[in-house]
């Protein structure tokens, strides 16, 4: 399966992909990892992408690495569907101090767009 | 204060401090309570309310289902919250809390200084009938009386009786909107 994921800068993105980094490895999926542009995010893009590449290097992984600039959610959506992905890999929210899942902006437009099968990362 | 939503400008309340008693409209006598300590006793009452909570009610993941789950999810939250309950006869019918927004106990001892979040949840056989209403305001009563300035909650968008409760007593929807509607209160300094 073709695989792209796609990530912000926070600690769930990391999550995010070393859970699809394990799932890479165990099915031999092809993986192609998106860095997307938020500002805000505790680590930059450059950053990220910089830890992306530790990650898949440290795993064994072979995965194409690419920056997104513009609008997160529909800079991704595109790239998905300019490709041929089979599956667009996201994180799958935040938990509130209260532990309530919360779904962000992003995780909505990517659910309501993406002409692929999404899945959310918890 | 640190966080970064917005709040509206003018306080809201006054709202009726705990230990008040309504009818209820059907006719049940329903005492809201401020609860002094979340352990024991208290917390096992509020534990025994959420097992026998309709699964479908669920929001955004909370509460869990299965004892366990609803101790494990209570106990993780439990030192610093803020609570208070409806009961029905001595068992406990609804439940209101404020959970801290900060990792950093010390930061809570001035609880004005903090952002807090907001949770309420009734039992499906006491739904529709004013509980919650009561419920609400007892808790908003409550935090101003231990001091606090600044609740926030987050509500699916879709659950427009909720939202309708949130905006009588004062909330505003703020700037955030996805699945969720984020809302806040301020309650005055």
């Amino acid at each position: 399966m073709n695989v792209l994921v796609g990530l912000g800068g926070s600690d769930e993105s990391i999550k995010t992909l070393r859970q699809t980094i394990d799932r890479t490895e165990a099915v031999g999926d092809d993986l192609t990892v998106a860095v997307l542009e938020k500002p805000e995010s505790k680590r930059s893009q450059e950053e990220m992408q910089e830890e992306a590449a530790e990650l898949l290097t440290a795993a064994d992984v072979d995965a194409d690495v690419i920056t997104l600039e513009g609008d997160p959610g529909s800079s991704l959506v595109n790239y998905a569907e300019q490709g041929e992905f089979d599956q667009l890999v996201i994180g799958g929210g935040t938990l509130s101090p209260m532990g309530k899942i919360q779904l962000g902006p992003i995780t909505e437009f990517v659910l309501l767009n993406a002409p692929t099968t999404v899945k959310l990362v918890r | 204060m640190s966080g970064t939503r917005p709040y509206p400008d003018e306080p809201s309340g006054p709202f009726p401090s705990p230990t008040t008693t309504l009818e209820d409209r059907d006719g049940r006598q329903i005492d809201i309570v401020a609860l002094d300590s979340f352990a024991d006793e208290s917390l096992e009452d509020v534990v025994e309310m959420y097992v026998q909570f309709d699964p479908e009610d669920r929001a955004q993941g909370i509460p869990p289902t299965g004892e366990q789950r609803i101790r494990d999810w209570l106990e993780a939250i439990a030192e610093n919250t803020v609570n208070v309950v409806a009961r029905h006869d001595g068992d406990v019918v609804g439940h209101a809390m404020l959970v801290p927004d900060t990792g950093d106990p010390a930061a809570i001892d001035d609880p004005g200084d903090i952002e807090w979040e907001l949770a309420i949840f009734v039992l499906q056989a006491y739904q529709r009938a004013g509980i919650g209403t009561e419920l609400l305001e007892g808790l908003l009563g409550h935090a101003i009386d231990v001091g606090i300035e600044r609740v926030w909650l987050t509500v699916e968008r879709w659950n427009n009786p909720a939202i309708a409760l949130y905006e009588r007593v004062g909330f505003e929807a703020t700037g955030t909107e996805s699945f969720e509607q984020e809302m806040a209160i301020f309650l005055g300094e």
